[in-house]
């Protein structure tokens, strides 16, 4: 397909941007999650490099035109590296007054407003608690505005149809995107294709949405009311093949690819919960893979049939946010003390109890760590980016089956629904995962520990002869048996946290980006990557003394980290918490380690990191 | 059955399985005189008839007494977590569908931590064997009462009575939309292995209620109709086809009164052979099934047997011809084409 064709030669005036931030906002039945990534995957196959953040509202339908219902999506796009989806919006396309009056303070100054005046009635006016209309009070002369009818304009486009006034109507988030590709030279192809396909079923609503996105892309081409468009040139990623990529599709196809590489089928129980659902969806259509996916009555039976699962041979998984967690931790504590693989995804949600579903946090690290009764070591890592889901849904794998022991998998909303490009890996590069079943009734005891990873055999039903007994007692070393001998517990409880600890062996180095050494290192784990690492690397262009470490392995800590945060005399550590690694840090290492906490649901900006940062320069 | 390959050739038959290649090494720690050890040797009796290799068989339980049964049986076996045991073997029959999985619970273990999950594996209906054992009281936790426990029973945690409602496993089980509802005793080791034998057979989940004695903290809890004495007069031996007679004398009878069964004795008032309910384990619907499930003891006697069975697709045949079927119509996964997937861009 030709990305180009539609990218006319015109008249206007064109601007070279680096990067640009817009964020489309209406109401949640306004179709702007679809719009978003629209504007995403064409931005993706346009070759600039991106980032976005999508932001849900917790209902699924709160009363149309209210502030609860407003539904949002920000993209960051530029012809250089990002990481982040921006701290604020150049662009904000608003299809109602209650999105207007919720995302208005985070516009730029001077930035472009675009808004659907069709929808600035008395009524909503009035839901999204304006006591005067701001298209007239003045309160928007600080923005470079665009009053556009887009209802009234998509109708007209439309012309005559057979679908409802309601259904006809929804086609102006279309109408919207066409303008906004027009704006950034964004070809209509891939939404027109995308189109087509999606409702193949239904020809009245494809061509209704297609001449809506043609009537935008030509409305902004043929009235002088946008005097400039921007041109965003392709970015200069490393060589290879792209693809975007949300954290959930890539910790899914990553498990699946780890069931590949170990040659044993996927086996993923889960009970619905955001924003951890898509895994269970994307899964689900996996179906021609060895992977079977399980929706259980609840998240203890979740686990619970993925450890049996484990215990039969095939990869075990279980996945959910930070309540199904909680629900979990009893069987977590079954699979540390028979000693089998299972990896436990928690992508984190605000919290506690219900907390909010459909927002961001990072604190479910203590939980993770230590939430189970009795000494329970669990491996935990966390991956950094979107891509990076795929990479660490992998090693998870790796190390749940060459330790035999459950490893957690702390991702976030922040990382599960955002997308970024990700430059598709090749097969032959990706970790082996060895797996050794034992088969040698002559030697095999269920607790026999390999004496390198201190991980026992995995011994599944059906081998003849190897017939034994495991469970949640107490084992005794080597034999397996039930035992309630008070130092064999002792030594179990500290082969159990010695095997965990020795995977420090077994992982990278922690890397530091900038200087070795210095006045402050800012040390992050998980989504807070991309805010942290651009904030720290506008620091260094203005040549201040700050590198950053970011840590993928949550326990154990890769075993040079103590040594890295000694090289600094101060360290910093941002969490979406109130200080959860931090805690962990200073306890371990008796540094005292500086917090950046900001527990909102939202990630961090990058400007309040770099405040933070000249704080204790 | 046979173990050869199907063609028989080339494999010598192994030989055949005891009641002693099933008993495991390790030390048996019930209560002397606790209705376990019964079933522990009605079950170890049955499973070399079964025709299934040792290595195949496991037995999944959850936490009580009844629980550590696993340990005392020479094959594959799981003791997990209190009312987890069906979530176990729902994912591990699911992943391996060649094994012969078996549940071992407990009144309180299957019916009250566990109630969600035994329900929602009764409903799946993979081929997996549920035995509860029903004492009618927490063993293992010292004498509380269970949910089983009758109303009004004073037990250490309900000095002045409970103030529960029991719940009948039995209803429980045919309301889960289960294929397979039996009940049996650990007192009649010939029904019980003649029911474990049944449930073994059955193709889907098998729910076996057992009523078991727990001597220490319940003792003689369904002695009322079961020692040897009274047993023919105050139970009812469930039996494919036949009419519903009991009775030392095989002179009592169940006969159906509008939508109320009755208590009848043959010859009197005109009654015959031919007044009486005939069962019918495998009736369309599980109406007769329910509707035995709730006459008890002293009204009624009490039913054992096989009270309702129906054939239906098993969950993990199901999923597994989910995946034939898509993989014959897109071809097997691929995980190159899987990452590969989408819309994709190279910058050279
Ligand atoms: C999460 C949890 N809660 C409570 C217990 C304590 N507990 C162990 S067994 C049991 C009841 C067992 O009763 P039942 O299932 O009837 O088995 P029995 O011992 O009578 O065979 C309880 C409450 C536990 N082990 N785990
Ligand atoms: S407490 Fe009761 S159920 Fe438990 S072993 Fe003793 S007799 Fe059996």
């Amino acid at each position: 397909m030709s990305t180009q064709t539609r990218v006319k030669e015109t008249p206007h005036e064109v601007q070279e941007l680096e990067t640009v931030v817009i964020r489309f906002v209406g109401d949640s039945g306004d179709g702007m999650q679809l719009t978003g990534t629209q504007f995403a995957d064409t931005t993706a196959i346009v070759g600039n490099d991106l980032a976005t953040l999508p932001d849900f509202p917790a209902e699924i339908r709160a009363p149309a035109g209210t502030l609860p219902g407003v539904s949002g999506y920000q993209i960051s796009f530029s012809s250089q590296d990002i990481r982040t989806p921006g701290d604020a919006p150049g662009v904000l396309v608003c299809m109602n007054p209650a999105a207007l009056k919720t995302n208005l303070a985070d516009l730029e100054d001077g930035g472009i407003l675009i808004l659907d005046t069709d929808a600035f009635t008395q009524g909503n006016l009035n839901k999204a608690g304006y006591k005067t209309n701001p298209l007239k009070d003045g309160s928007l002369a600080g923005y470079r505005t665009f009053e556009i009818p887009l209802t009234t304009l998509t109708l007209r486009a439309i012309g005559e149809t057979t679908l409802g006034s309601r259904q006809a109507t929804r086609c102006k988030n279309f109408f919207a995107l066409g303008l906004v590709f027009w704006l950034y030279e964004r070809p209509v192809d891939y939404t027109e294709t995308w189109i087509k396909d999606k409702f193949k079923g239904n020809q009245e609503v494809a061509r209704a949405n297609l001449a809506a996105l043609q009537a935008g892309y030509n409305f902004a081409e043929t009235t002088e009311i946008f005097t400039t468009h921007y041109r965003v040139t392709k970015a200069r990623l490393a060589p290879g093949t792209y693809r975007k990529i949300t954290g959930n599709e890539a910790t899914a196809i990553g498990c699946v690819a780890a069931a590949m590489q170990a040659g044993r089928p996927l086996f993923y129980g889960s009970y619905p919960i955001t924003p951890a659902s898509d895994i269970l969806h994307e899964l689900s259509r996996f179906k021609n893979f060895p992977v079977k996916t399980f929706q259980a009555e609840d998240e203890i039976s979740a686990i619970g049939a993925a450890i049996g699962a484990s215990y039969g041979g095939s990869l075990g998984l279980t996945g959910t946010s930070g309540p199904g967690v909680a629900l979990k931790s009893e069987a977590i504590g079954l699979a540390v003390m028979t000693e089998l693989p299972l990896v436990i995804i928690d992508v984190q949600r605000g919290g506690p109890s219900t907390g909010l579903p459909t927002k961001t946090e990072q604190a479910d690290l203590l939980q993770a760590v230590y939430g189970r009764n009795s000494e329970c070591p669990a491996a935990v890592v966390a991956p950094a980016t979107p891509a990076e889901c795929f990479t660490f849904a992998v090693e998870a794998f790796r190390i749940a089956i060459k330790y035999m022991t459950p490893v957690f998998y702390l991702s976030d909303g922040y990382l599960a629904n955002g997308a970024e490009p990700w430059k598709i890996p090749e097969i032959k590069d990706l970790p082996r995962i060895d797996v050794h079943f034992a088969m040698d009734k002559a030697t095999f005891q269920p607790y026999k520990r390999d004496p390198k990873t201190l991980a026992r055999p995995w011994a599944i039903p059906g081998t003849p002869g190897l017939e034994h007994r495991i469970g949640g007692l107490e084992k005794e070393d080597v034999t397996g048996n039930v035992s309630y001998d008070p130092l064999n517990h002792h030594k179990m409880v500290r082969l159990r946290a010695e095997k965990i600890a020795g995977i420090a062996n077994d992982i990278p180095e922690l890397e530091v980006f900038g200087g070795d050494s210095g006045k402050v290192l800012v040390l992050g784990w998980g989504s807070t990557y991309g805010s942290i690492t651009t904030a720290v690397e506008r620091m260094r262009a203005r040549k201040a003394s700050v590198s950053s470490a970011h840590l993928r392995y949550l326990n154990p800590f890769p075993r040079n980290l103590g040594e890295v945060l000694r090289r600094f005399e101060k360290v910093l550590i941002p969490e979406l918490n109130l200080g959860q690694l931090q805690w962990m840090v200073r306890a371990r290492y008796l540094v005292d380690a500086v917090g950046l906490n900001k527990v909102q649901g939202k990630p961090f900006m990058v400007s309040e990191i770099i405040h933070k940062i000249e704080e204790l320069l | 059955m046979s173990q050869n390959d199907s063609t028989g050739a080339g494999l010598l038959e192994p030989p055949k399985l005891t009641r002693q290649d099933f008993v495991s090494d390790q030390t048996v720690r019930w209560c002397p005189g606790c209705g376990d050890y019964s079933i522990l040797a009605q079950v170890q009796k049955v499973m070399p008839d079964l025709g299934i290799p040792k290595e195949k068989i496991v037995f999944v339980s959850g936490i009580g007494c009844s629980s550590r049964f696993p340990y005392y049986m020479n094959t594959y076996g799981f003791h997990s977590i209190h009312g987890r045991a069906a979530t176990l073997a729902t994912g591990l029959k699911t992943a391996r569908p060649d094994l012969s999985v078996w549940v071992v619970t407990g009144d309180g273990d299957g019916l009250s931590i566990g109630g969600n999950h035994l329900i929602h594996c009764l409903r799946r209906n993979l081929d997996i064997k549920i035995m509860l054992f029903n004492n009618r009281i927490y063993g293992l936790t010292k004498g509380q009462y269970s949910p089983t426990s009758e109303f009004g029973k004073k037990t250490k945690s309900s000095p002045f009575g409970t103030a529960e409602q029991p719940i009948n496993p039995i209803c429980v089980a045919i309301a889960s939309e289960a294929t397979f509802v039996a009940r049996s005793l650990d007192v009649d080791p010939a029904h019980l292995s003649k029911s474990v034998e049944k449930a073994a057979k059955h193709k889907g989940t098998a729910f076996l209620e057992i009523y078991q004695n727990c001597n220490i903290f319940n003792d003689a809890a369904f002695e009322d109709f079961t020692s040897r004495e009274v047993r023919s007069d105050r139970m009812l031996y469930l039996e494919h086809g036949h009419p519903m007679i009991f009775g030392k004398n095989h002179d009592k009878g169940i006969r159906l009164n509008g939508l109320e069964p009755e208590v009848v004795t043959l010859g009197e008032n005109g009654v015959s052979e031919k007044d009486l309910l005939v069962h019918d384990e495998s009736a369309a619907e599980p109406t007769l099934a329910y509707l035995l499930s709730r006459m008890t003891y002293p009204e009624f006697p009490v039913p054992v047997g096989v009270f309702y069975r129906a054939q239906r697709p098993c969950f993990e045949e199901i999923l597994e011809k989910q995946g034939k079927d898509i993989a014959a119509k897109v071809g097997p996964g691929n995980l190159e084409k899987l990452i590969r997937g989408g819309e994709t861009w190279t910058v050279t």
